[in-house]
């Protein structure tokens, strides 16, 4: 096999795993960025996961056809949000331990969907699969480009595409918007931020919801591009990796993307790695935990140091230093 | 001093009425889909209580959980956060297994603490990495035991399909010389897998116990806890303290691990994700505010919960509204601060804040 004929297979199918770890790696970063530590983004994902098999089987009934998966994910956007508001009240009002509360959060979201699942589908663990999926297309023109046609325009999801925008929207944002300023300066000394009129907790507040919006976003992006049905295991420690994304990827849009597609690349090589010539000798294992590796001596400075925000996981209080 | 009583009444009373807000969140739930509470957790009560089987498998289920809370309690005594139970429960598990099958000639009063010996250095070794991490780099010790636990679940998994497989997705039965289990004591408990570990699980909470509240070390790990620059200034060696209190929650993580493979199940599985052991015991050791005997009420209630989703399928309720209501007391728990001010606002006329 060609090494073009390698990177045709492997490309594709890493920006395919890679792309609910990149939208969710950015909700990450924006809760962080703001303090808030994020451990949910697991549940977030969840529920995403469960609205985006269940509204685009609805909409399916509704005789929407092609459009009902790409509906769903708005749903599982908003359905992302409030559920994240949960976090945010803990762990903003009351103070909670954020982290303790993520753990809550991921619990919460798995209980809930599987029981709303069982409820939904007379008992049933899972949903039914999905008719309408977001199909791996090649892009018109662009895909018939020598070399970058086959690798980055065939056999490619339009949602893939959406979550690269997005990282860069999130990027500019966060850098270069005076909304942005804030919510790092936020993240970074609440009580200097509070003082030049920052409103501390809205700003919080608003950076978990989003956190929400974009974990929701991964989760339904991944099933109805992947999974195409929703069960108890179908999320099963992408949020973790996206997590550690997030932090491989130093707390930053752009690192983070890089990151998410990393681990695609990782992911995608220990599913298809069996029907390639010289990886087929490499265990399975040392590509599974590769990504988790990483992230471990990238915090440690041996790949470059992760600082994480100052104030990330400290509650603010006004008016205590 | 009189506050200072009062305080720590309100300390014991915070995770009572995290569970007794949980329960009712839970009752509203089932109210609102159909189901009648009072039946519901009747049934589990008639359960747990009253059916010999079932109070036996609660106390199965009680056994890792009780180590699990310790290992989570006694890092969160020197002020870290030990979410890696689940990775280090699972290298503890293997270790025990792979032990006991190695050395299956050997005789029972040997081989056992061995096996459990070996199950706490595992998942001690396994803690240790976080603890290493964390006093040398300065690393968060949530991350990276997070990352641990992804870490141990592949690599167990891959180390048994390579060298110690058995059909059924699992590893060969252990040796007779090295279970825990009792024929009495299944057989008081109408048949269940009830084992000796329970001893092994309260001699753990008594260790706990006596190393934090009766040696210099116990008492050197608390202080960091409670401010790590005045325990530095003092002139305790923090690093050194951390790597030890990670290493030793590690360990009780293992032996968790080993109660599941010498007691419960007699093999390990290749497990398609986490036990969910290590999180509970994260709730655990909050509802049991960090002490030796909080943890085992904590665990006893959440083995009880847990036992009773049958009891619930039973009636038709799915079970996964026990990890719902699980999910909530943590929540609860986590929340102390709303169920403090709320307190404080019902003690009328108590001293000024």
């Amino acid at each position: 096999m060609s090494v073009m004929g390698i990177l045709e297979i492997i490309i594709p199918s890493a920006i395919l795993s890679a792309t609910p770890l990149i939208l969710t790696a950015l909700g990450g970063v924006l809760s962080e960025r703001s303090g808030v530590v994020n451990i949910g983004l697991e549940g977030l994902m969840i529920i995403g996961g469960f609205i985006g098999a269940v509204f685009t089987i609805w909409f399916e009934h509704l005789g929407l056809g092609a459009a009902s998966p790409w509906l769903s994910l708005l749903v599982a956007v908003v359905a992302g949000a409030a559920f994240s508001l949960l976090h945010g009240l803990a762990s903003i009002t009351f103070r909670a331990d954020q982290v303790v509360s993520g753990v809550a959060i991921n619990f919460l979201a798995l209980g809930l969907t599987v029981f709303l699942v069982k409820k939904l589908y007379q008992g049933s663990g899972q949903t039914p699969y999905i008719d309408y999926r977001i199909d791996k297309t090649n892009v018109p023109i662009l895909h018939d480009i020598p070399i970058i046609g086959p690798l980055f325009f065939s056999h490619i999801t339009y949602t893939s595409y959406l979550a690269v925008i997005l990282a860069v929207v999130v990027w500019y944002v966060i850098y270069k918007t005076p909304f942005g300023l804030r919510l790092r300066s936020v993240g970074e000394h609440p009580l200097a931020a509070d003082t030049l009129g920052i409103n501390v907790i809205r700003m919080r507040y608003i950076a978990v919801a989003l956190s929400g919006a974009f974990g929701g976003l991964g989760g339904a992006v991944y099933v109805v591009t992947i999974a195409t049905n929703f069960g108890p295991m179908t999320i099963s420690g992408q949020g973790f990796l996206a997590l550690a994304a997030m932090i491989f990827g130093k707390w930053n849009p752009l690192g983070a993307l890089g990151a998410a597609l990393f681990f695609g690349f990782a992911q995608s090589l220990s599913i298809t790695g069996e029907s390639i010539p010289f990886l087929k000798d490499i265990p399975n294992v040392f590509l599974l935990i590769a990504p988790y590796v990483l992230t471990i001596l990238a915090l440690a400075g041996f790949v470059g140091r992760a600082e994480p925000p100052k104030a990330d996981g400290v509650p603010y209080i006004k008016g205590r230093r | 001093m009189e506050t200072k009583r009062a305080n720590k009444w309100i300390n014991a009373l915070v995770p009572v009425i995290a569970v007794i807000l949980g329960l009712l969140v839970g009752a509203v739930i089932m109210v609102i889909s159909g189901y009648n509470p009072f039946e519901a957790y009747g049934s589990i009560f008639q359960m747990v209580f009253l059916t010999p089987y079932y109070a036996g498998e609660t106390i199965v289920t009680m056994i890792p959980l009780i180590l699990s809370g310790l290992s989570v309690a006694f890092a969160f005594r020197t002020g870290l956060f030990n979410i890696g139970v689940e990775g280090q429960l699972l290298v503890g598990w293997l270790a025990s297994v792979a032990f006991a099958i190695h050395f299956a000639d050997w005789p029972k009063l040997v081989l056992i603490p061995l096996c459990l010996l070996v199950a706490a250095l595992a998942g001690g070794l396994w803690g240790l990495i976080p603890g290493l991490l964390k006093a040398r780099f300065y690393v968060h010790e949530v991350i990276t035991t997070i990352m641990m636990n992804y870490i141990a679940l592949y690599s167990t998994n891959a180390i048994i399909r390579q060298f110690l497989y058995a059909d059924g997705e699992r590893t060969p039965l252990i040796p007779d010389s090295a279970s825990l289990s009792s024929n009495f004591l299944s057989n008081i408990t109408g048949g269940s897998r009830l084992h000796w570990g329970i001893l092994v699980a309260l001699l753990g909470a008594v260790i706990m116990w006596f190393l934090l509240w009766r040696t210099t070390l116990g008492y050197e790990l608390r202080a960091i806890g409670f401010n790590p620059d005045a325990s530095r200034y003092a002139g305790m060696n923090v690093a050194r303290n951390i790597i030890t209190s990670f290493a030793i929650a590690g360990g009780f993580a293992g032996v968790a691990g080993a109660m599941l493979g010498l007691g419960t199940y007699h093999y390990m599985s290749i497990n398609a994700s986490f036990t969910g052991i290590g999180f509970d015991g994260i709730a655990v050791a909050l509802l049991g505010v960090n002490t030796a005997p909080g943890v085992v009420i904590g665990a006893a209630l959440f083995a009880a919960l847990e036992t009773g989703e049958v009891s619930m399928q039973s009636l038709g309720i799915p079970n996964d509204l026990v990890e719902i209501i699980i999910a909530l007391i943590i929540f609860f728990v986590a929340s102390h601060y709303m169920i403090r001010w709320t307190l404080d606002r019902f003690k009328k006329g108590g001293a000024a804040r």
